[in-house]
């Protein structure tokens, strides 16, 4: 019999309060909507369950960008980060990528407090265990979702955020637990419901390191890794100055052959090579038996031992992500330099997941069948906080403002990393838990970790989630970066004494004729603020560091900039041409069957979209086109 | 918005009249410049709709041609853009330069179909048209990579994919290491990639040069004469051409270059290159001949093969024989104003060839030659096509493109840029390239369509 009782109604129910959780939850709550946000334990908001560390390569722009449209990810990390460090800087701009080392405790403690403090926001721990949906003129509309104990929520929006928790079990050898990440509870009821919905499910993994004894680790064989000592903070909101702090060091060591000649002769343990994990793993984060197994050529792979915290002997071993029986991880963790006496705290282990595949999703993150239900973080089939968070936002923005009937904000590839994302998840068929990497930016010269405020400031107030005062702030500071590149592109320097006598004190070539600022900038040996003593007319009291570093990046690199934003041009071309929401593609001869099936199964919204869908070819985007052309007029 | 648009609108045989059409936003403004009319007040900015001047295409004080400007204006126009269409006298050097000033001045040469594709697009052409122009697509779907790639020799499709797959891999290989730092090295990288650029440029240059050498005015039948040494090719090109153009001597190796001339019989438009003669040499100007003889039978549609009538076969005829086997060929006994003592059937049961015996120096003969032509055309022995002057001046374009962005990738390592930087473009360039061989998926995709059809309309 069914139990029924808490009948109670929000505007949206969010299902996990992991990383995507949270940001979901707190946009909608911060545009107005009453939300509730549901966890498994309270414990284990906003948990770190693997790395301890947010942004890197690629994601550190995610985590910006999260900032730039108003989201808390980089605030957070910010009031808890135990390091920092920008990545690559000995490479160009676009790469440049930060990365902070965090105090897991600590970041799920000051999360788990924002979220309380939060107006119009619920937090409650509880299981949900059934999605609740009417059918109205033959499709499913989300009505609320029921926990495990039968109290039933009402909503007019739902957000899955359920991370790795659908029917979970860890795996090491042959131990297997039937739990979510870190011994929590799993979710082992909403997959069936979800089925039930007719939402096709189907099975990731993942892994995390060991993580070991501080106290049984010999610090003297390996190299220190600092932080930076001038930090930048993530938020935008933040000065160096308002976040400054101790910090604590990293350490590196390596694997070697004997490491390898354990892994291999152990390989037939593991049940991800013995077949017994079934899950599709992620070749970007690999374990270290696939490292081993697939580059036999390399005899050593690094390992990163990281603070778990301020306040724990625990450290996470970056690069040993492994699933083999415990008594292979002591061994082959103790032929690591520095690790030969080295206790375990917590086993490696691969976590298996439901999940579903994101094609299934519109861009705005909902799914195409479920009017209302909304889906972001890991269960799309995604790897990583950042990754997780900056589904949450994109969806809880997307959910407010559908039950707001606005229109949707869809980031595209040439705006933002998130756009990227969202594209790739609901565009391309991943197989394997994507994990967002540099490379997958066509246009990363104009996404740059230390312009996001500059694309997306503008896009976060309008919906909400910037406030006036920073804005307005944002605004002055756009204001000055660009009279101020204008001013130094028309400051022209003559060939006198003092310029020559400044340029030959900076080996930069003497003038022959005059030139203007922007010019002398765009010389590698020089920059906008060594210029200052030749440049009286400098009010530098409205220079920040950020500030200088938008002046010299837009002068130095203004021609690959122009070429970059010419191949936008051409890119938005086709995105602009929009496919229209009701067409048939059995109506449209002449395309090839995968293409038709494809293109139905993944329902484009322009042609650039459809472009991407492997399985179209060029032949079949040009009758595409002219269906479209005909079908406009 | 759409960017204007230029191509010659007649056939590229010799018609008394060349048109030159321009169309798009700018079509007013760039007909303005080069447009001088005879009647001052006649300008092109003052020209009504369906109004027509004369005078003459004049930039930067170089007379071009006698010209009739016509201007039409948007919307009532074939495209629905405004349009310039300049009536010249023809001479296809002549609407040759005519095109290349209007591309210098902003225009775009028009893809094949392009402009009965903007007619389509502009609502010109009814949904029953455009449903047949789609049956039309279909049915050259299953041979569209194909066909599109004809207009290429196969050599140079296989040079292209070459380059971009170079590129591609320097691509992957930056992204990789960027990606993966620990694994992928970008130790001396730059100099590698230089050296890699400094060799894909080698053969870029070396195409836009092949280009330039009269790959572009390659409006007719690829018609090649070969023979060895004073078998009398000249002589042969001579007589069709009506007057003494190739240096005809009795000195053997006298023509050391290829010689390009277009020639008009009843209407068939033969673009015929005269080689050197072919044999083994030791002289280093004539082996440059013979070599280039030999390359350009390769691409050739017909071969006019010249035998000297009045000697035995050598073993330079073996060497051109075994060369042209495979390609359609008219054999020609020539000299028969003296005694013919060549055996045929040695060739006739070497090759498969049409053989006529004639004497260019009597000037008999030549009408059994135009015949043989002419029913060798009509029955499709022979393609005629008129699109390939247009692709590959489409082609040259984009070859310069590719060159630019790679000569921008070494000042980028140069300039001891970031690794990331190059990457910018080397996509450029590998997307120009993706355009000649017509794999790249981007905006011109419907280009590609509409270039299934002839693009004078």
């Amino acid at each position: 019999m069914e139990k029924r009782y808490i009948e109670e109604a929000y505007d949206v129910v969010v299902v996990g309060a992991g990383h995507a959780g949270c940001e979901a939850a707190l946009a909608t709550s911060r545009m107005g909507q009453n939300t509730i946000l549901f966890t498994v334990s309270m414990d284990s908001v906003a948990l770190m369950p693997c790395n301890p560390n947010i942004g890197g390569s690629s994601k550190g722009h995610l985590v910006r960008e999260i900032d730039a449209l108003g989201g808390e990810m980089g605030k957070n990390i910010d009031k808890t980060y135990i390091q920092s460090k920008m990545l690559n800087v000995s490479k160009g701009p676009a790469v440049h990528s930060l990365r902070a080392q965090a105090d897991k405790v600590e970041y799920t403690k000051q999360m788990r407090l924002t979220l309380q403090n939060q107006p119009n926001l619920t937090l409650r721990q509880a299981e949900v265990t059934e999605l609740l949906f009417d059918v109205i003129d033959n499709k499913k509309v989300i009505r609320g979702v029921k926990t495990f104990s039968g109290a039933t929520y009402y909503a007019k929006a739902v957000i899955l955020c359920t991370g790795t928790y659908l029917k979970a079990r860890c795996i090491y050898g042959d131990v297997v637990n039937y739990t979510g990440p870190n011994g929590l509870q799993a979710a082992n009821h909403l997959s069936d419901s979800m089925s039930e919905a007719g939402i096709f499910i189907r099975r990731f993994k993942t892994g995390t390191p060991a993580r070991l004894d501080k106290n049984s680790i010999d610090f003297s064989k390996m190299e220190e890794q600092k932080g930076d000592e001038h930090i930048v903070p993530f938020s935008f909101t933040n000065t160096e100055e308002d976040i400054i702090r101790d910090q604590i060091s990293c350490w590196l060591t390596y694997t070697n052959e004997e490491t390898h000649k354990i892994i291999k002769e152990n390989i037939d343990r593991s049940p991800l090579f013995s077949g017994f994990i079934k899950g599709t793993g992620p070749r970007y984060c690999p374990s270290i038996e696939d490292k081993v197994m697939k580059f036999p050529d390399k005899n050593r792979h690094q390992l990163f031992i990281e603070p778990e915290g301020e306040f724990t002997n625990e450290m996470y071993m970056g690069g040993m992500s492994s699933s083999l029986p415990e008594d292979v991880q002591y061994k082959m963790i103790r032929t690591v330099p520095g690790l030969e006496n080295v206790k375990i705290v917590r086993n490696a282990y691969a976590i298996e997941y439901d999940c579903i595949n994101a094609i299934n999703l519109n861009q705005n993150l909902e799914f195409k069948d479920v009017s209302g239900l909304f889906s972001a973080g890991q269960v799309n089939g995604s790897s990583g906080y950042e990754e997780a968070a900056a589904q949450g936002l994109i969806a809880g923005i997307n959910a407010a403002r559908k039950l707001q009937n606005k229109e949707p904000i869809i980031l595209d590839r040439s705006v933002a990393y998130i756009g990227v994302l969202v594209d790739d998840l609901v565009t391309k068929e991943t197989n394997e838990p994507y994990r967002m990497m540099t490379s997958r930016a066509e246009y990363r010269l104009l996404l740059r970790q230390d312009n996001a405020d500059l694309r997306l400031t503008d896009i976060g107030h309008e919906i909400g989630l910037i406030d006036d005062v920073r804005y307005e702030k944002f605004c002055n500071k756009r204001n000055i970066i660009n009279s101020e590149i204008e001013r130094v592109n028309n400051i022209m320097v003559g060939a006198n004494k003092k310029i020559q006598e400044f340029l030959e004190a900076h080996n930069s070539t003497t003038l022959k004729t005059a030139a203007s600022l922007a010019e002398l900038i765009r010389r590698p040996e020089l920059s906008y603020e060594m210029l200052a003593e030749i440049d009286p007319d400098r009010d530098e009291t409205i220079l920040t560091k950020d500030i200088m570093e938008q002046i010299n990046i837009d002068i130095k690199y203004e021609g690959y900039i122009t070429r970059q934003k010419q191949q936008v041009e051409h890119f938005k071309k086709l995105e602009n041409k929009k496919i229209p929401d009701d067409i048939n593609y059995d109506n449209v001869s002449n395309l090839r069957k995968e293409a038709r099936q494809k293109l139905t199964l993944i329902k484009p919204s322009s042609i650039g979209q459809a472009s991407r869908i492997s399985g179209v070819s060029p032949a079949d985007i040009s009758v595409l086109l002219i269906y479209i052309q005909s079908y406009n007029s | 918005m759409n960017d204007t648009i230029v191509a010659i609108a007649t056939g590229m045989g010799n018609s008394g009249i060349g048109i030159i059409r321009l169309s798009g936003d700018k079509a007013l403004e760039i007909a303005g410049k080069v447009f001088k009319p005879n009647n001052q007040n006649k300008t092109i900015d003052k020209l009504n709709s369906y109004h027509a001047a004369f005078g003459h295409i004049v930039y930067d004080n170089k007379i071009y041609d006698e010209t009739v400007a016509l201007v039409m204006k948007a919307p009532h126009t074939y495209t629905t853009e405004d349009t310039v269409e300049f009536d010249c006298h023809g001479g296809i050097k002549i609407l040759k330069n005519i095109l290349e000033l209007l591309i210098k001045l902003g225009a775009r040469v028009a893809e094949p179909g392009e402009f009965t594709k903007r007619a389509f697009l502009g609502g010109r052409i009814d949904m029953s048209q455009a449903e047949s122009i789609m049956d039309l697509i279909h049915a050259k779907n299953d041979m569209a990579v194909e066909s599109s790639l004809k207009q290429l020799s196969g050599g140079l499709k296989d040079i292209i994919t070459g380059l971009r797959e170079k590129i591609l891999y320097k691509i992957a290989y930056i992204e990789s290491a960027l990606d993966d730092p620990e694994n992928y090295s970008l130790d001396n990288f730059p100099q590698e990639l230089n050296e890699t650029v400094d060799n894909l440029l080698i053969t870029v240059n070396n195409l836009i040069k092949s280009n330039d050498n009269g790959r572009i005015i390659n409006e007719g039948i690829k018609t090649v004469i070969v023979g060895r040494p004073n078998a009398g090719k000249s002589s042969v090109l001579n007589m069709l051409l009506g007057e003494e153009r190739a240096i005809v001597t009795d000195i053997e190796g006298t023509t050391r270059d290829t010689l390009e001339e277009v020639i008009n019989i009843d209407q068939i438009t033969l673009n015929i290159v005269d080689t050197a003669g072919i044999r083994d040499t030791e002289d280093i100007v004539e082996k440059i001949g013979v070599d280039k003889a030999i390359d350009t039978i390769n691409d050739a549609d017909l071969i006019l093969y010249i035998v000297d009538g009045t000697s035995i076969l050598d073993e330079n005829d073996y060497t051109i024989m075994d060369k042209i086997k495979d390609k359609k060929s008219i054999t020609i006994i020539n000299k028969n104003d003296m005694n013919i003592i060549v055996d045929k059937l040695l060739i006739t049961n070497r090759i498969n060839t049409n053989i006529i015996e004639l004497s260019a120096k009597e000037g008999t003969g030549k009408t059994e030659l135009c015949n043989i032509l002419k029913s060798m055309f009509f029955n499709n022995e022979l393609n005629y096509n008129d699109e390939i002057y247009i692709t590959n001046l489409r082609h040259k374009n984009l070859l310069f493109d590719t060159k630019e962005s790679l000569l921008k990738v070494k000042e980028s390592i140069a300039m001891n840029m970031g690794e990331d930087f190059y990457t910018i473009d080397l996509m450029s360039a590998y997307s120009s390239l993706g355009k000649i061989i017509g794999e790249e998926l981007e905006d011109d995709l419907v280009n590609k369509i509409f270039a299934e059809f002839c693009m004078g309309k």
